[in-house]
């Protein structure tokens, strides 16, 4: 009788700390699920507060569509549109250069490699999507800028065109990996049903497969941008980070090498470090529209 | 088969072959151009001391030992935070908002571009303790975060439901189950996570750049944390852009190529063997 109303009491108290732990661990675990979230929030709000004030002295209408950038000129001048233009610009060419080569290697990989064949190959894919900005950077410096020199004589091959070749070169694997799983993913079926009907192969991967796996490409495309609109430092080594309105042959500045370029230079709480900090705002509202984008491609995949 | 048909079959066969051909080239090229130029660069001296003004030579020790230190330091934070970010959505939460919530965001992070990264650590980091590998490990664990996270969750599905419900059906609590029978099942994701950051970190220059500084000190792992310092890859910068030593950056580019196949090769074979012995 004693023994077992002390056991009882023992049970209760157990069972009560079992259950605290139980909850403690579980708010543990919700504060490093929402960790994320709290990161993202942390970058905006930092980004948001740090790149207003600039804007604000500059006035929106000048920044963004101002033609000139001379910051540390006597009469500074603050316009980022050769900035955002540059981006554009070097983000369409590289994608223009970059997707044809990657979507007709996906299709190969995909429906018409050997295992072995492909296997190699996408080892070689994996390598270029591992290989730093900065080697991509070297050695865009030493061979891609001289040639640019050489075949176009200009006087300094560090231009956007070279920027373009690289990010296209930095863009590919991501294209091929991405189309590649897409069209994977493409059920046997619809090609079978294809090639009864009396498709060739090939017509039947372009004409069947291809549009069965259209999302997946074009998420593949815009993971492209994302990461061309996004690269700095291989940039910043091909591209000759001069503030002129975009140009094949000239050398550019991108916002991303705009940012970084003037960093190490710039006083902190200066209207100069200001003013980058909101062209950073404005590449990473680029950025989030770009995965608003891809969002939907991927989301459109999945409720098929 | 009319011409046109033909036309059509001939060019996109054609045209799969050379964009493939192009790609197989471009990788050829730039291994063979990479390591052509940086191997005869690579020597002991090189790998083994630190740069010196006075006799002029270059060293890039340091580089070596902060890549080490910052791949340390990230991973001994981003693991706990991934694999525990991870738990919550594949073991607590209920609320599918929620969750769709946490990996909207974390596929947000993981889209955010380097410099980014680089700025907002410079910010948030190195503004309060000064520039510092530690400053760039942090915002490395931010860069890594949705990647380890994505890992061990993909790594949680396999892990059969049965055997939770075993667990719970023998009496164990929720804490238990997780410790007994959902750890063990994360460890892949785990190895998996660990290896593509670690890629990430050998790479990455642009969030360095502002957060840990360029400097080439030797320093000990917990001096080292606390004084700025250059990674490989920043410092294989420098010396290209700023300096001119063409030499020593393909050296280090080189090193860099090696460990970049390393780590997809151990990744490949670190997929392949769990595989192996899931499906057992």
């Amino acid at each position: 009788m004693h023994t077992s109303i002390f056991l009882e009491f023992f049970k209760r108290t157990r069972n009560r700390s079992t259950e605290i732990i139980e909850k403690v661990i579980q708010g543990i675990f919700l504060i490093l699920g929402l960790i994320t979230v709290g990161c993202v929030l942390l970058i905006t709000v930092y980004l948001v507060i740090s790149g207003i004030p600039a804007i604000k002295e500059i006035g929106l209408i000048h920044f963004l569509f101002g033609k000139e950038w001379a910051s540390t000129a006597a009469e500074p001048k603050y316009g980022i549109l050769p900035f955002i233009l540059t981006s554009v610009y070097g983000t369409a060419g590289a994608i223009l250069m970059g997707v044809p080569v990657g979507f007709f290697a996906a299709v190969y990989l995909s429906k018409v490699a050997s295992k072995k064949v492909r296997a190699v190959i996408e080892t070689a894919v994996n390598l270029l999507a591992g290989i730093p900005s900065v080697v991509y950077g070297l050695v865009g410096m030493l061979v891609l800028v001289p040639a640019i020199r050489e075949v176009f004589h200009v006087p300094d091959g560090a231009s956007l065109l070279a920027a373009i070749v690289v990010l296209a070169i930095m863009v590919l694997p991501n294209i091929i990996k991405v189309s590649v799983t897409a069209l994977d993913a493409v059920p046997k079926e619809f090609e079978d049903a294809s090639l009864a009907l009396g498709a060739t192969p090939t017509e039947t991967f372009f004409r069947v497969s291809v549009p069965a796996a259209k999302s997946g490409i074009a998420a593949a495309v815009v993971l492209g941008v994302g990461r061309a609109v996004g690269e700095a430092m291989a940039v910043m080594m091909v591209a000759g980070n001069v503030a002129n309105m975009p140009s094949l042959f000239q050398s550019v500045r991108f916002l991303t090498t705009a940012v970084s370029g003037e960093m190490a230079y710039s006083s902190p709480g200066s209207l100069q470090r200001n003013a980058l900090f909101s062209i950073a705002l404005v590449l990473f509202l680029f950025i989030m529209l770009i995965n608003a984008t891809l969002n939907f491609f991927l989301k459109r995949d999945k409720e098929k | 088969m009319n011409r046109m048909r033909k036309f059509y079959i001939g060019f996109m066969r054609g045209a799969m072959y050379i964009c493939t051909g192009v790609t197989a080239v471009l990788v050829l090229f730039l291994v063979g151009y990479v390591m052509g130029n940086g191997i005869p660069n690579i020597s002991w001296e090189l790998l083994s001391t630190k740069p010196s003004y006075l006799s002029g030579r270059i060293g890039i020790l340091p580089d070596i030992l902060n890549t080490v230190y910052i791949v340390l330091a990230t991973l001994m934070v981003v693991l706990p935070l991934g694999v525990g970010a991870a738990i919550y959505l594949t073991e607590y939460a209920k609320n599918k908002k929620v969750v769709s919530v946490i990996e909207y965001a974390a596929e947000t992070l993981s889209g955010i571009p380097s410099i980014i990264y680089g700025l907002v650590g410079m910010l948030l980091f190195s503004n309060n303790f000064g520039t510092s590998l530690l400053a760039g490990a942090l915002t490395l664990v931010i860069m890594n975060l949705p990647t380890v996270m994505r890992t061990v969750q993909e790594s949680l599905k396999t892990v059969p439901q049965s055997y939770r419900e075993g667990a719970f059906g023998l009496g164990a609590g929720k804490w238990r189950v997780i410790r007994t029978v959902v750890f063990p099942g994360c460890v892949d994701g785990v190895i998996t996570g660990c290896i593509l950051s670690v890629g990430r970190i050998l790479g990455e220059s642009a969030a360095l750049l502002f957060t840990a500084g360029f400097a080439h000190t030797l320093n000990g792992i917990l001096e080292g944390l606390a004084s700025p310092g250059a990674t490989l890859t920043v410092a294989l910068y420098v010396y290209a852009k700023e300096e001119g030593e063409f030499g020593v950056a393909f050296a280090i580019a080189a090193i860099l190529m090696v460990l970049t196949l390393l780590i997809n090769l151990s990744a490949t074979l670190v997929g392949k063997y769990f595989e192996k012995r899931r499906s057992v």
